[in-house]
């Protein structure tokens, strides 16, 4: 038997949701989307104790589940989410150069994609549907066109006086 | 209804197989495949038993359910092309060293490749390097996820007998990167995993084996200062055989006897005894239990893996469970404390017992502190069937021509009662013939219990009432998980009417258990086995547990009766409540 140590995830939170959805098989991506939009990430005990209240779903299909879709991460997010977009067209454009700078500029090295911080994370994501203004990046959901290098200096920056109360 | 069609030109008759594969086997040819199992859902993942069909092109037979004029051909040169680049596919990604693996001899994997003769692979092939680590945390199961070609055998075993609540393994990520695992890559040990085996028991390489003990008997066996003493448990009988060319079914316990002694265990016992014992001390708890109406329904307690699972999942119902050890934890005590008086030169300390069984759930059971003294097992090693057929082989002994020998005495003898307990149903049977007996005062007649037998699928849950003399007593038996969770379910919500439920956790009980030979392609093979125990009970002298005059004689010169104090400090155990640490024990 594993020896846990005390679980940070707020259980409460997790059944809300749960019964929000409806405690139902066929839920269960609903039900994961709103864990992670909750917890900005799948916490291993969450997933578990999903498993464990819905009936004909164990903890490890469960887990299957969030490890074969991209949509979910079962690492802690940033604050602020930040996509880059590598398809095609934003490819060409620059898109590769635009992640080196951004990851210079956050200061991710060795495959991190999460600030130690917790403010920013980094996904790469494959086509955005935006191919005319690209090269794309998305904030939270908020697309920034055309992006230069200059430019996503000034949106990191900006985000980052408004964190520091500027 | 019959119908045909045409097998590689042979018109073939049908009538409700549930896909074409099984037509192609009874109409006695064959085609490779990797993860169709008869007893669980069909798959279709791993593609080597694909067909040619004419109008309808490539399919793969285990999905595909026959229909009338069907031409199939097994062997075109595309399906034999298909096939051949699926095995160069799994083997590239495989770990090779066969020589070494456990599952050496009895891989599907190794016999296909072999039989297509894939001598090249044109693929990168994995390093060394990049091999994943494997888990040997738990007594029972080995996982090398090295070895695992993702058919998905195990995982539907999973979730189709322990349940699809509780499946221990799942797939995990996607395309490449897909794995077959526990719960976040964890061991087994930090799961609900119950170490059934069935996994193990359908998986086709060596990516799920059992953890062997062979090495460690050898050693006890080649100490001069130990004396190693057997027992062997009412299902091995009937399928060890199955591993030297006897059919399965084939009563062998004279020849395994024989092969024992030739090994170099010291003395030859039957776990058999142990489980006449078990009714002697479980029918009276029972029949106490009817009395004062406490603890009903009373869970019989011989399967461990069972015991698990109540005492992690199902902690509310610990106090339901028969007190009474399982009949290889009856008969270590039995045997350590007794075997000083029959025999010159035996000591409690230098007995080393070792259990045959067809059960990897037992190699947790025996490491129990409760059934342990002084920190060494009282069952000091459990063996699987597969594991003596493996020392029968090393020790050079030819199985098939032993001469066959009777067990030592004076716990040797045992009943028609106790050699049923290997099937699912046999420990209620043994049960109602003796509680019969004990509280009617009169005597069973025909004690063919017959609603309580049978062990393929359609049997997994069955139900028999009894007339005690006016009382009337229902007695629920049921094999898998699955069909315990539906029992308990009814005992939660006050619908129970049954007052005994009989629990094995592998579909049909041990004759079928994680530790029996490999028997996944053929559903037959557990039935046969069945009906070699129900052989032997008929063709015992005594067929009640109360009537073995060995038993009789314990009682009278050792244990008093039933129930007595000193049965209760040898023969009782008590259980842990393990929810701290399961999936549930989260907050």
């Amino acid at each position: 038997m594993s020896t846990q140590s005390p679980s940070k995830v707020d259980f409460a939170k997790v059944d809300e949701i749960i019964q929000s959805c409806g405690a139902k098989k066929s839920n269960v991506i609903a039900i994961l989307q709103k864990v992670q939009a909750t917890f900005r990430y799948l916490p291993e005990d969450a997933l578990t104790y999903i498993g464990t209240k819905i009936e004909g779903l164990s903890p490890a299909t469960v887990y299957g589940i969030a490890t074969f879709y991209n949509q979910f991460s079962l690492n802690p997010k940033g604050k602020y989410e930040i996509k880059v977009c590598d398809g095609t067209a934003c490819h060409v454009r620059g898109s590769m150069p635009l992640l080196n700078a951004l990851k210079a500029k956050l200061n991710l090295k060795d495959g991190k994609f999460t600030t130690d911080d917790m403010l920013f994370s980094v996904d790469i994501v494959s086509c955005l549907g935006a191919c005319g203004l690209s090269p794309v990046i998305v904030v939270n959901g908020k697309v920034h066109p055309k992006m230069t290098t200059d430019a996503l200096n000034t949106v990191i920056d900006v985000l980052l006086q408004k964190e520091r109360g500027e | 209804m019959t119908n045909t069609l045409f097998i590689d030109g042979k018109e073939v008759e049908f009538t409700n197989e549930p896909n074409i594969l099984e037509v192609i086997r009874k109409a006695g040819m064959n085609v490779p495949t990797f993860c169709y199992r008869p007893d669980l859902t069909q798959f279709g993942a791993c593609r080597m038993c694909v067909v040619e069909i004419e109008g309808r092109g490539i399919q793969t037979s285990c999905t595909m359910p026959p229909e009338p004029g069907l031409k199939i051909h097994l062997n075109t040169e595309k399906t034999r092309r298909i096939r051949k680049t699926v095995l160069e596919l799994l083997l590239a990604n495989h770990d090779r060293e066969c020589t070494t693996c456990e599952k050496s001899g009895h891989c599907e994997l190794q016999k296909y490749s072999e039989e297509y003769g894939i001598r090249d692979i044109k693929f990168p092939t994995k390093q060394k390097s990049e091999f994943l680590p494997l888990d040997t945390t738990n007594p029972s199961i080995v996982r090398d996820p090295n070895k695992c070609i993702l058919c998905g055998a195990c995982v539907r075993a999973c979730a189709e007998f322990h349940g699809a609540d509780h499946a221990i393994l799942g797939f995990a990520n996607r395309g490449s990167k897909t794995v077959v695992q526990p719960m976040a890559g964890r061991n087994f040990i930090n799961t609900d995993c119950i170490l059934c085996g069935q996994c193990q028991a359908v998986c086709p390489t060596g990516a799920l084996t059992v953890v062997s003990d062979v090495d460690n008997v050898w050693k006890e066996i080649n100490n001069p200062q130990k004396k190693v003493v057997a027992q062997i448990a009412p299902s091995i009988r009937v399928a060890l055989g199955e591993l030297f060319g006897l059919e399965p079914g084939e009563n062998s316990i004279g020849k395994i006897t024989a092969a024992l002694r030739r090994i170099g265990f010291d003395l030859v016992f039957d776990t058999n005894f142990a489980a006449d014992l078990t009714i002697m001390e479980e029918g009276t708890e029972f029949i106490e239990r009817l009395k004062s109406g406490k603890n009903l329904p009373i869970f019989t307690s011989c399967c461990p893996a069972w015991i698990k699972y109540v005492e992690q999942s199902r902690p509310e119902y610990i106090k339901n469970l028969s007190t009474c050890k399982s009949p290889q934890s009856m008969m270590s005590p039995v045997l350590k404390t007794l075997l000083p008086k029959y025999f010159d030169g035996y000591t409690k300390e230098n007995t080393v017992i070792v259990s045959i069984m067809p059960c990897t759930a037992k190699k947790f059971e025996n490491k129990r502190q409760e059934l342990s003294t002084k920190g060494i097992p009282d069952t000091n090693y459990v063996l699987t069937t597969k594991e003596l057929g493996r020392m029968i082989n090393e020790a050079g002994i030819n199985f098939k021509n032993l001469k066959e020998e009777a067990e030592d005495s004076p716990f040797g003898d045992y009943t028609g009662a106790a050699t049923i307990f290997g099937a699912s149903g046999g420990v209620a049977e043994a049960a109602a013939r003796t509680a019969y007996e004990l509280v009617t005062g009169k005597e069973l007649t025909d004690v063919n219990l017959k609603p309580m037998r049978g062990v393929d699928k359609s049997s997994r849950s069955k139900e028999m009432e009894l007339d005690l003399d006016g009382t009337k007593v229902k007695v629920r038996i049921v094999s898998t998980i699955v069909e315990a969770e539906k029992a308990l379910k009814e005992i939660d919500e006050g619908k129970a009417d049954f007052q005994m439920l009989e629990v094995m956790a592998c579909p049909g009980g041990c004759v079928n258990g994680g530790g029996q030979p490999y028997s996944f392609n053929d559903t037959t093979i557990k039935q046969k086995r069945a009906a070699g125990l129900y052989k032997e009970d008929a063709e015992l002298k005594f067929r009640k547990s109360h009537e073995n005059p060995d038993i009789k004689k314990l009682y009278a010169e050792f244990l008093e009766n039933p129930g007595s104090h000193k049965s209760h400090e040898l023969l009782h155990t008590h259980y842990e409540d393990r929810f701290k640490g399961s999936y549930r024990d989260l907050k």
